[in-house]
């Protein structure tokens, strides 16, 4: 099931489930309160992301990554962890974080320049915003290999993008992984572009093609298609936990929106590659399937639309809220254990700032 | 060479055992540190720092890893994260710049960049310098990319009981520690103090008490600095020397002390004299011992060009007729 290039589907872009003799077992008890359930969480998500990116535009935030389009590969692969396992991310996974009950406003702080992280890592196990690209898949390998050490059957999954793939720490955790049987699950979300770079920049072969080569099995699932990434990645974590060593997922899916809020895609791509892509819209696609089963009404609409509206005005609020570092907090951190040379520079910028009158330091 | 005091006959061992030992004591004493490197298990490293580490604590606990530079410190940093104390042997100093984005981006910066909450206690161990006759790549002094780097400290042995006693301090830190190791000095012998952490990590320490000068040097040179004080004092010029130690933080007071009383700073390293750890410390003396330098502080180290062929390494590297040129200077200035 890990070694060819099909792409699973478990929902059609009509909205009609699938039947798929590997992968649709790992699905089973998902029933239609699950999937809307799931929906719901597709809806909020995409509202956090449009209300950060109007945030931005006012001034709120310095920068921020829309994940628009990537909402069904984030909330199905984070709906799939168990709360022990950790995940290793990288700067977009908004909707991941959400999973993992990461304030909303929190994620935003990062954004925002207020700290360089907005929630402690082991508090929701996860790691915050990941900048360097691919960095991240190494650390998850050693954590993987400490799980393993250790002897427990909790996973890593760590998240990157296609343009990530290229970059040798994803080789090396590629390498890692595989001699050491790490429990991690490699989550790729081909987005189809890095910055205004296609795919096909990156590489001649598939993603999970790349992957096969370094010995990690290997599959392409539809990013879009909720229910599959969910299948799929909790098939990838039950092999890490029964001790079948890494995984990758190569998640299809499109960045419907530009890389970050200072990108312009207008630049680089067609209206009509865009538009072939919001037809396959994941939000679009889970409606589709809640309405042929008839689990969709009015009422439950409205009911999704004002927790996404709820969750939204809470964000806005909060980001509003934020209470700035000080300039003495410059220095905190820096070492774990003091520091002399970080120690006389605190010492000294403190007594410059108080040569001034009424600083708040 | 060492001014701790042992009330038993210490253990005369080579510098390159008596990292092994120290390894060994922090293998024992805390089940969280791992060591992970290339050829580090059944060969114990080239040159042997982990022999037999393997057979004794097994491959969990002393990893042979794949060879990428950026893989080891990398996943050495999940490690961390999971809470071990990761211990990463770089095979050369030349080989290190692989691993250069994850140790300045990660394992400097995870403890800042989350407020605090990820600590990174990893130990770095770098075999550097000159004076071996290898090929290109094995012989460089790279400390000073990491001494700029906040977030890393960077200490270096020069002796067998230092080495014995600061691995073992590196690998307590809960902070991330560049050990620089010098390789030419390996097969040194000295006595191992029995009490390890006689001496703070970072601290400096005063070698040979002189009034006329002092001579400050670091890992492979503190031998060659003694030696030349040596030299001077058969001159009849009084060199005090002192093995700085700690790269990142600088023990400053120490230095600045001695310079107070002698009036003149030689600084000694094998790394190119341009934007070296010398130009920092010249600096800073520069900035408080103003008033009591006779002469301006002198600076020997490698030339700015990249290590040279062994046949002319002699000439790259500070001898003890350079460092006491250098000396001269700051006498007839």
């Amino acid at each position: 099931m890990f070694d060819n290039d099909e792409l699973v589907q478990l929902v059609t872009e009509t909205g009609q489930r699938l039947n798929h003799p590997e992968f649709s077992g790992y699905i089973d008890d998902i029933g239609i309160d699950a999937v809307r359930a799931l929906y719901e969480d597709l809806v909020v998500v995409r509202r956090i992301d449009s209300e950060a990116t109007a945030l931005q535009r006012q001034g709120e935030l310095g920068l921020w990554a829309p994940l628009l389009g990537q909402e069904a590969a984030q909330v199905g692969s984070a709906r799939a962890l168990h709360s022990e396992d950790f995940v290793f991310a990288s700067y977009r996974e908004h909707g991941v974080a959400y999973c993992r009950n990461v304030d909303p406003t929190h994620m935003l702080r990062f954004w925002r320049g207020s700290t360089h992280s907005g929630w402690n890592p082991y508090e929701y196990r996860m790691t915050t915003p990941a900048i360097i690209v691919g960095a991240q898949a190494l650390h998850a390998t050693g954590y993987a290999m400490g799980m393993q050490f250790d002897g427990t059957d909790g996973a890593t999954i760590t998240y990157f993008g296609d343009g990530a793939t290229s970059q040798g720490d994803i080789s090396e955790a590629f390498g890692f992984a595989a001699s050491f049987n790490a429990p991690v699950v490699f989550f790729c979300q081909n987005n189809q572009w890095a910055i205004s770079e296609p795919v096909s920049v990156q590489s001649r072969v598939s993603i999970a093609t790349r992957g096969r080569g370094f010995g990690v099995p290997s599959v392409r699932v539809d990013g879009n298609d909720v229910l599959a990434v969910i299948a799929v990645t909790r098939a990838a974590l039950a092999r890490a936990r029964e001790g079948s060593g890494p995984t990758l997922i190569e998640a299809v899916t499109y960045r419907m929106g530009p890389h970050t809020t200072s990108d312009d895609p207008t630049r680089y791509r067609s209206a009509a590659l865009d538009e072939e892509w919001r037809l396959k819209d994941p939000l679009d696609r889970i409606r589709a399937l809640l309405e042929s089963a008839d689990a969709i009404d009015d009422s439950y609409l409205a009911a999704v639309q004002q927790k996404a509206d709820d969750t939204a005005a809470a964000l806005r609020r909060g980001c509003l809220e934020t209470v700035e570092p000080k300039p003495m907090s410059l220095f905190d951190n820096v070492y774990a254990e003091s520091h002399s040379l970080i120690d006389d520079e605190r010492r000294q910028f403190a007594e410059y700032l108080d040569s001034f009158e009424g600083t708040d330091a | 060479m060492s001014t701790d005091q042992s009330t038993t006959t210490p253990t005369i061992l080579p510098l390159g055992k008596a990292l092994n030992a120290g390894l060994r004591r922090a293998l024992e004493n805390d089940p969280k540190v791992v060591l992970m490197g290339e050829d580090i298990g059944k060969l114990g490293g080239v040159f042997r720092i982990t022999d037999g580490l393997q057979k004794d604590f097994g491959p969990i606990r002393v990893i042979d890893t794949p060879l990428a530079e950026s893989g080891i410190i990398g996943t050495a940093v999940g490690l961390a994260m999971r809470g071990y104390r990761p211990v990463c042997e770089i095979q050369f100093d030349g080989f290190i710049y692989p691993g250069f984005d994850q140790i300045v981006s990660q394992v400097a910066k995870l403890h800042y960049r989350t407020s605090g909450n990820v600590k990174m206690p990893i130990t770095i161990r770098v075999p550097y310098g000159g004076g071996i006759g290898a090929i290109e790549h094995h012989s460089e002094s790279p400390e000073g990319y990491f001494a700029a780097t906040a977030g890393l400290r960077v200490v270096t042995c020069s002796n067998a009981s230092d080495a014995h006693s600061m691995i073992q301090q590196a690998i307590a830190s809960d902070d991330p520690v560049l050990f620089f190791e010098p390789k030419r000095r390996y097969w040194e012998k000295g006595p191992i103090a029995s009490d390890a952490a006689s001496t703070p990590l970072h601290k400096a320490r005063v070698l040979t008490r002189g009034s006329d000068a002092t001579l400050l040097a670091y890992g492979p040179l503190v031998m060659t600095a003694l030696q030349s004080a040596k030299v001077a004092a058969d001159e009849g010029r009084s060199i005090e020397v002192i093995d700085l130690r700690s790269i990142s933080p600088l023990d400053i007071d120490t230095v600045a002390e001695s310079v107070r009383r002698t009036g003149r700073l030689i600084i000694a390293h094998e790394a190119p004299v341009f934007l070296g750890i010398g130009a920092e410390i010249a600096a800073r003396i520069n900035e408080r011992c103003f008033y009591h330098l006779e002469a301006p502080v002198a600076r020997v180290g490698g030339f700015t060009i990249p290590y040279p062929p062994a046949k002319l390494e002699e000439y790259f590297l500070p001898d003890v007729d350079r460092i006491l040129d250098a000396v001269d200077r700051t006498f007839t200035a």
